[in-house]
């Protein structure tokens, strides 16, 4: 990384100025303010009311199960993010590449499908609806259904970051590390690990942000019981449509103060990553 | 960087291999290939005939060209913006420069229906923009125009941050020695810095394109949802979905999935090829 | 053993969904989407009631949304042990999925509908854009407002009500009937999915000169947004819209929920239920607090899905079905 203090200072020139400024004012209309017109819509009508919006039982509920489904799905991302990229980026296979590729498949389709795909699979009348409610298991309008549809949506960021950087770091010190006789385990811990502990955090930390945030895959799964299966992102919906517009923007700010931290986070461990 | 950098007798020397591939491949297969599976099964239920009648009915026609329109507006505005703030962010020094880089990641961070709901706040005839905008004749909300904007906002960091690592690594003596040789800043931007970002910069472009065609969360808030005019294909899919018409939803569902994995392909191999060009250097 | 296994999988990665899981009855009631506020008011008084005969805490989830979608949703699992729809086909469907029985009709009084309403006006302050009847709506400078037939019970009987009225004014001339219905079509701005929805592009986002939608939400939105002085007008035919309810018998059973599922619904007949719900806007056949009530219910001449259409079968055949006649004004505006 070039560090941009060495380079030409913008000096009197206008050309930098002007692309700085409009680079600025951009932002802020684009950007800046949706983040800040959520919070004044947060509080038009004071603090009193602000917090009792967010201490309602059903949006405790409803922070409290997005929160579960990001506990659960985040760790089996990682685990499969690392295990992605290991395989990926030290070995050499038939159908490498298509691998790739289908890491990917579910940043670029969109939630919405996700959730039709799981759907025709999982529901009563899907292809393994008989079979499950032969068995008495519930997976769609019900935890599991909305895990599995985050596990979808989330699954390539952990492994989109810590990709690229393992095979820009190439193997060398894992091997040898196994010349001097290491166990793959102590490799992984000893070696691989704090090479891309931060890559790894990072990805962590995009896929907790979105795991939260996830929204139309969740709606199709999800059968919107207040109390039960309310993610916070369908709660905001929800608020809104029991006319409750400041409820609506005040549970859509803790989902923005969940953003702000996430990047905050992320600024931080970007300058680790130096 | 590239491929070669994983040498082939890795293969033999490191351990984990069965292990980590079996993870990636079981996962993969029961969480995206099963169910993707599912949805293609029930594709091939319809039949060529039915499905060509579905996809070409007259809504499901306007939906995807709406969705078209607005993700190419999208896609366009965002190759500009993420391109000049790529440009600002790694070759000027400013105060607010680091606040700003974290900005770029807002749309990532925020949950789209949150975006949606804002925008079509701010937009509408009572929001901040919308109290200026509509006296002015430019009504957003509703319209087409709704729909690129929630689009640029969800897909802002896909070209900003595969062109910034690019432009960080250029190697200042091409552009120093075209300097030196009386070249304008203007003639060095487009004959010695462009080409070398080209690939990387379409690459994002391609996955902001595709992520706009797929976004849902922000739009469903802004569109308004009016057939034939603001109705994006993925709502059309969940309409269908809720008016208990699966072939409908299957259907439009797998024209969806087909240019996003064609998109996909394409943004891959143009990440190929730009690591190449990297690579070259 | 396999199974064993698989059960404790199950288990495992539903432990979560049971959060709340209290030793109590508990029912979940899949409802239409502007019934939040009624069950809202109505459940605390259920449960207390419960308490008081059998001595047992209960609680009651509620969902809310298009009534068709939630009927789908049902058949492809979502728990539901009762129904508190706002169609009788979506019910039918239930019944037709195995869900609960054909009869369902006969388990409760007034086939199996507690109270009803009709489909009915709001319009802006002032009644700016002089809105009456029907006709009105297909006139080219007003933009009506109402959800999507297609997942909404609510659009589907504004749909009906004002088809109803076109063959009123065409001494029953079908295509007269269908030129009037298209002409309301092409004039709707947005269609919604749910009628809440429809209501929040309405009085939020100020679009449209007038929402046609249940009687109990003009009421009750009006009541609501008392500072934009929204005001009610009764079309001068209307269509007698049942609000049914019904075991889900399927899940019930599953769940050990039959008995209080039945009370609940049987509950909603009660005085004190009806009285709660004709304040909530809805009319109901309770004769005393119907009468106590007249006043706020202004005359209107109801018709009846049988009466004019012979049904919901004839009315599946010809206009809802695939190519029917709503395909043929709705999508070819």
């Amino acid at each position: 990384m070039q560090n941009p203090a060495s380079l030409p200072r913008p000096g009197s020139r206008l050309v930098p100025r002007v692309l700085i400024g409009l680079a600025l004012v951009l932002t802020l209309v684009i950007v800046v303010a949706p983040l800040i017109y959520i919070f004044t819509r947060a509080f038009a009508e004071g603090a009193a009311v602000y917090a009792k919006n967010i201490l309602d039982p059903l949006t405790l509920h409803a922070i409290w199960l997005t929160a579960l489904v990001a506990v659960i799905a985040v760790p089996i991302n990682i685990a499969f993010g690392i295990a992605a990229a290991w395989s990926i980026a030290r070995f050499r296979f038939p159908g490498r590449s298509l691998l790739v590729t289908a890491v990917e498949i579910p940043f670029s389709i969109s939630p919405i499908i996700a959730g039709i795909c799981y759907l025709l699979l999982y529901g009563r009348q899907g292809l393994l609806g008989p079979w499950l409610e032969g068995h008495d298991i519930q997976i769609l309008f019900a935890l599991p259904g909305i895990v599995l549809v985050t596990l979808f949506v989330t699954s390539p960021f952990v492994a989109r970051e810590v990709l690229p950087l393992m095979q820009a770091q190439g193997s060398e010190q894992e091997q040898a590390a196994v010349t001097l006789g290491a166990s793959g385990w102590q490799i992984f811990r000893r070696v691989t690990l704090p090479n891309i502990r931060w890559a790894l955090l990072y990805g962590a930390v995009l896929c907790t942000a979105r795991a939260v945030g996830e929204f139309g895959g969740v709606s199709v799964v999800s059968g919107s019981i207040r109390g039960q299966t309310n993610t916070l992102p369908l709660h905001v919906e929800l608020m809104f449509n029991d006319l409750n517009v400041t409820g609506a923007f005040a549970a859509a700010s803790t989902l923005t103060l969940i953003a702000i931290v996430t990047l905050l986070l992320k600024a931080a461990l970007e300058g680790r990553r130096g | 960087m590239t491929e070669t950098a994983a040498p082939i007798r890795a293969k033999r020397v490191l351990p984990g291999f069965t292990l980590s591939l079996g993870t990636t491949l079981l996962y993969l297969t029961v969480i995206v290939l099963i169910p993707v599976a599912a949805l293609i099964l029930k594709g091939a239920e319809i039949g060529p005939a039915r499905f060509w009648s579905i996809i070409s009915a007259p809504r499901a026609i306007a939906a995807f060209q709406l969705t078209l329109i607005a993700a190419l507006i999208a896609t366009l505005i965002n190759a500009a913006y993420g391109l000049l703030m790529a440009w600002v962010l790694t070759r000027y020094e400013f105060p607010g420069r680091r606040l700003l880089d974290a900005l770029m990641d807002v749309p990532f961070a925020l949950p789209t229906a949150v975006a949606g709901l804002s925008l079509t706040a701010l937009f509408s005839g009572n929001g901040w923009f919308g109290q200026v905008l509509e006296p002015a004749g430019i009504s957003i909300v509703y319209t087409i125009w709704g729909v690129a904007i929630a689009m640029t906002f969800t897909s802002i960091p896909f070209v900003v941050r595969t062109v910034q690592p690019v432009l960080e690594d250029l190697d200042p003596s091409l552009e120093q020695a075209a300097r030196t040789l009386g070249a304008s800043e203007g003639k060095i931007f487009t004959r010695v810095v462009f080409p070398q970002i080209l690939p990387a910069y379409l690459a994002g472009c391609t996955i902001a394109l595709a992520r706009s065609l797929g976004e849902f969360g922000a739009i469903v808030f802004i569109a308004g949802n009016l057939p034939f005019k603001t109705e994006i294909a993925a709502l059309l899919a969940f309409i269908r979905l809720e008016e208990y018409d699966y072939q409908g939803a299957s259907a439009i569902a797998l024209v969806l999935l087909f240019f996003a994995l064609v998109l996909l392909v394409i943004s891959n191999r143009l990440q190929a090829w730009a690591m190449r060009y990297r690579g070259a250097e | 053993m396999k199974h064993g296994l698989i059960r404790a999988a199950a288990l495992a990665i539903g432990i979560g969904a049971a959060v709340p899981a209290l030793a109590q009855d508990k029912i979940l009631n899949v409802s239409y989407d502007i019934g939040r506020e009624v069950y809202e008011a109505l459940n605390p008084l259920f449960i207390a009631d419960w308490k008081e005969q059998t001595g047992r805490d209960l609680t009651i989830d509620q969902s809310h949304g298009g009534s068709s979608k939630q009927a789908r949703a049902i058949l492809e699992g979502l728990p539901a042990d009762v129904v508190t729809f706002n169609q009788e086909i979506d019910v039918d469907m239930l019944a037709k999925g195995g869900m609960l029985p054909e009869d369902w009709r006969t388990k409760l009084p007034n086939n199996a509908s507690p109270y009803y309403s009709l489909p009915s006006f709001l319009v802006r302050k002032g009644n700016p854009k002089n809105i009456h009847d029907w006709s009105d709506l297909a006139r080219d400078d007003v933009a009506p407002v109402f959800p999507n037939p297609k997942t909404s019970g609510n659009g589907r009987y504004t749909y009906l009500a004002a088809y109803a009225y076109g063959l009123e004014q065409n001494g029953g001339d079908a295509a007269k009937a269908q030129d009037l219905v298209r002409a309301i079509f092409a004039n709707v701005p947005v269609f919604d999915t749910g009628g809440r929805a429809s209501t929040q592009t309405f009085a939020e986002r100020e679009i449209g000169d007038v929402l046609i939608t249940f009687e109990a939400e003009t009421g009750a939105i009006a009541q609501q947004y008392a500072d934009k002085g929204f005001e009610r007008v009764t079309p001068s035919l209307s269509l007698f819209s049942a609000f049914p309810a019904a075991v889900v018998t399927e899940n019930a059973d599953k769940n050990g929920t039959e008995e209080v599922s039945n009370a609940y619904l049987n509950w909603l007949y009660s005085p004190e239920a009806q009285e709660v719900i004709a304040q909530n806007f809805y009319r109901v056949n309770d004769p005393a607090v119907a009468e106590k009530h007249a006043a706020e219910f202004p005359d209107v001449k109801l018709v009846t899905v049988d009466e004019v259409f012979g049904g919901w079968d004839a009315i599946n055949a010809e206009h809802f079905a695939e190519g029917g006649i709503l395909d043929e004004v709705f999508v070819n505006r």
